[in-house]
């Protein structure tokens, strides 16, 4: 049964959930720490646990302190979130929402992050989630605190990243009265996120925040936001906490479809033996189902190469012998080569975004298309299927393997041995092993590569938004999944570091590398007191050119070399560094990038290292606007990438 | 030559352009959604319709014998496939419980109007054989105009609009379609089960 004031001494987080019955059972809650139980994953525990609550109130006396005071709506909301196995809140204070930072103190098992803006708090949540498997929490006031939380939680909406967002709202007596910091934000957030709440009384909350954290991570994730008076925060309450069964049966309109439907199953097994030319398309849901297993397994056993999306880089060990690559406007193109001359596609866990297809008129002409997704929206909803597949990509896949029949290899040697081909010449065309870039200029995809290298393709990579994310898509070289964050969907500039500071709270057994262009990092970049007073070892790697390097791409291609605020000044970052209290380096030249990031990488909290790139470096190959995977632009102006 | 160039792709050398989904063709649509009687509801609805560029013609909601739910008909124009997709999305909603596309369902589809006409001694007497021969009624009467109240299906109520129209209308409001399917089946008791 649910949590009521009485049994308040404990730690709720220490609490036993009340045993689930299976059928009912809604899915269980995921790690992405893998061996759930073994003594390695119970060290990473202790090390967060040890980082995370250092310092804080003892047990104890937080305990007698709530014991000699009523319980309010706020101990409700730490409760709750506490209760999801989630001991890091990411926010900033303010008026409406005081009452609950008036007994965060009493609750020393959630330690609570201070940003420096609440975008910041919503991205860090979204990397702690990204990297946790976990929901990741993020807290603001009404009002400005609110908006600012918007983009962060638009991100997460797009990419389905499981969220709770909090804020805090005016009196209910004030609501609709224009008081002081009011908006209407569960009106602006209502078309972004999977569900809202505008909460008024105590007794909700309970219920409120168990259906929230229920949602964000059920079916396919996303975030939930929920909006609660100030008076709400203030009352009194006994209510109780809800189960998880409890919370399922009074959700009558939400019943995600897991299993796929037998007679789909064996529709794709027949596509699969049918297929002379098949490529596994791989997308964010593989990571988040955990199916990665799943997928090599049935890669193996059919033979079938495997292409992966934005959001989809770690599903397959990329030194994998089916691992074929990354696919789209900047992917590799021996994938969007191999794609375009497939008759089989099967995708799984991915959206065919227009950033992946391209034109859809000209996709993939030759190929019939399985498409699995566990949201029934997405199939039919950019390309026409053949066999649609409604489930989790997990057990969509585990009930796949035994019907697919073995391919032996000599069936496949022929096309296996084109696609070596083709990948030999693209990725030979697009490498520069000596880190120089014309005239010993220092090359961004080298610096990446480097990281991956000095780290052991083992750390955990986040990625900003622009030439930079591409680099990192293309170049890191991935080994593990939710080993790469990126902001695929909505493409938040200043998203990588506040994203790496949840990410690494969320997995300190981890290397946590936040990768920014100097746009992106100058977006966000007052995270940087966050990560020094709450040492948060977050490296960054600031790949400088002086330039929105995306922007300057674009219209040096799309644009004839019209440029446009595409130039930017950026300050001395060493002496920024130096200013915030952050050990950093600067790199100019290929061969001082290594000990850069050795250094880096040992420093025991933040660190940064500045490398000032190439200014006028593309990303190569790109798709423009509007046209087809075979309309790739492999160069420009004689630049040699 | 195939796209890419390689001899390992069919012969042909132009592959059909991959058909985008839908047909294209438009035609009107009758959704019906039993949705949770909560405030904000009909926000979330209209809300996706619009982000989603689907185009509603008419939305007509009402309470049921069930106070915790209510019903909404929508109708709006467009190709089958985009009207499965509307489907689909208003069913990510998580206070839409049921949705139903009932178009090509033997239904009963019917909206009421009221109709302010301008009525003179001289034209009242039309306007009344005109309003009994369509089976609506007169429900008010003043010395300038009258108010016609019609039901039935879209076109009965618009070939009635475009005969008085000619007596011109002052004022005009429309319920928009509810419908209900013939027989015994029930959109919601299919809900609650």
């Amino acid at each position: 049964m649910g949590i009521t004031k009485g049994d308040g001494s404990a730690s709720p987080a220490a609490r036993p959930r009340s045993p689930a019955t299976p059928a009912a059972s809604p899915k269980p809650r995921r790690s992405h720490v893998p061996g759930a139980g073994t003594a390695v994953a119970e060290a990473v525990e202790q090390a967060r646990r040890e980082m995370l609550h250092e310092g804080a109130r003892s047990h104890a006396e937080a305990a007698e302190r709530r014991e000699k005071r009523a319980r309010i709506g706020a101990d409700v909301v730490i409760e709750a979130i506490l209760r999801q196995g989630v001991d890091v809140l990411f926010g900033y204070p303010g008026g409406v929402i005081l009452p609950l930072y008036d007994v965060l103190g009493d609750h020393p098992d959630l330690r609570h992050v201070l940003v420096r803006h609440e975008q910041g708090a919503a991205h860090a949540a979204d990397g702690y989630a990204r990297a946790t498997g976990k929901v990741g929490v993020c807290l603001g006031t009404s009002g400005p605190a609110a908006t600012n939380l918007v983009t962060g939680i638009a991100t997460a909406q797009l990419d389905s990243i499981a969220m709770v967002a909090i804020t805090g709202n005016v009196p209910a007596a004030l609501l609709g009265k224009d008081a002081f910091q009011e908006i209407d934000i569960t009106g602006i957030t209502l078309p972004m996120t999977k569900h809202n709440y505008l909460v008024r009384d105590a007794d909700d909350l309970p219920r409120v925040f168990a259906e929230a954290f229920y949602i964000a991570r059920s079916g396919r994730p996303g975030p939930v936001h929920i909006d609660i008076t100030k008076d709400a925060l203030q009352q009194e309450t006994d209510a109780p906490h809800p189960t998880d069964e409890e919370v399922a049966a009074g959700l009558p309109g939400f019943r995600p479809t897991l299993g796929g439907h037998p007679r789909q199953l064996k529709l794709i097994a027949e596509e699969i033996a049918k297929a002379k030319r098949p490529v596994i398309l791989a997308g964010h849901g593989i990571l988040i189902a955990d199916a990665t297993e799943e997928l090599r397994a049935i890669a193996e056993k059919a033979r079938i190469p495997v292409a992966w999306t934005l959001l989809g880089i770690g599903a397959m060990d990329e030194t994998h012998p089916l691992a074929y690559g990354y696919m789209g406007m900047h992917g590799w193109k021996h994938v969007n080569r191999a794609i375009q001359a497939a008759d089989l596609l099967v995708a799984v866990g991915m959206r065919f975004d227009d950033r992946v297809t391209g034109a859809v008129r000209t996709y993939a002409p030759y190929a019939r298309i399985v498409h699995v997704d566990i949201d029934p929206a997405e199939i039919g909803k950019n390309v026409a299927v053949d066999v649609p597949v409604v489930g989790d990509a997990k057990r969509v896949l585990a009930g796949l393997l035994p019907l697919v029949h073995e391919v032996p290899e000599a069936a496949r040697a022929e096309y296996l041995a084109q696609l070596a081909e083709w990948r030999r010449e693209s990725e030979g065309a697009s490498w520069h092993g000596s880190g120089a870039w014309r005239d010993g200029l220092l090359s961004a995809d080298f610096v990446i590569a480097q990281i991956g290298e000095v780290t052991g393709h083992d750390a955990t990579m986040v990625a900003d938004v622009g030439q930079n994310q591409m680099w990192m898509a293309r170049y890191a070289g991935y080994r593990r999944p939710h080993s790469h964050l990126s902001s695929g969907g909505l493409g938040t500039m200043g998203f990588a570091m506040p994203a790496a500071m949840g990410a690494a709270l969320g997995r300190p057994d981890k290397s946590t590398w936040a990768v920014c262009g100097d746009g992106g990092f100058q977006m966000t970049i007052q995270e940087l007191a966050t990560l020094v007073q709450d040492r948060i070892p977050v490296r960054i790697a600031l790949l400088d050119n002086h330039k929105l390097g995306m922007i300057r791409q674009w219209q040096e291609i799309f644009y004839s070399g019209n440029y446009h605020s595409s130039n930017m000044y950026g300050p001395d970052y060493l002496k920024l560094a130096d200013a915030y209290g952050l050990p950093a380096w600067r790199v100019r030249t290929p061969e001082e990038v290594r000990p850069a990031i050795e250094a880096a990488n040992a420093v025991d909290g933040p660190s940064l290292v500045w490398f000032e790139i190439a200014e006028e470096q593309n990303v190569f190959p790109i798709m423009p606007a509007g046209k087809g995977l075979s309309d790739l632009i492999e160069t420009w102006g004689g630049a040699d990438e | 030559m195939s796209p890419d160039g390689s001899s390992r792709t069919p012969a042909h050398s132009a592959p059909p352009p991959r058909s985008l989904p839908g047909t294209g063709e438009q035609r009107r649509h009758v959704l019906v959604a039993i949705v949770n009687n909560r405030p904000g509801v009909l926000n979330r609805v209209a809300s996706l319709m619009r982000a989603r560029n689907f185009n509603i013609e008419s939305l007509a909601v009402s309470h049921l014998d069930d106070p915790e739910i209510s019903r909404m008909t929508i109708t709006l124009r467009a190709d089958d496939v985009l009207v499965e997709q509307a489907a689909k999305q208003l069913y990510k909603i998580i206070d839409v419980l049921k949705v139903q596309d009932v178009t090509d369902e033997p239904t009963v589809q019917h909206e009421l109007a009221l109709v302010k006409v301008r009525a003179t001694d001289r034209t009242r007497g039309e306007l009344i054989s005109i309003v009994e021969m369509y089976k609506a009624r007169i429900v008010d009467m003043a010395a300038e105009a009258v108010i016609v109240e019609t039901t039935g299906t879209e076109s009965e109520v618009d070939a009635l609009i475009a005969l008085l129209r000619g007596y011109g209308i002052k004022e005009m409001v429309r319920t928009g379609t509810v419908v209900m399917s013939r027989g015994a089946q029930s959109i919601e008791e299919a809900t609650r089960r």
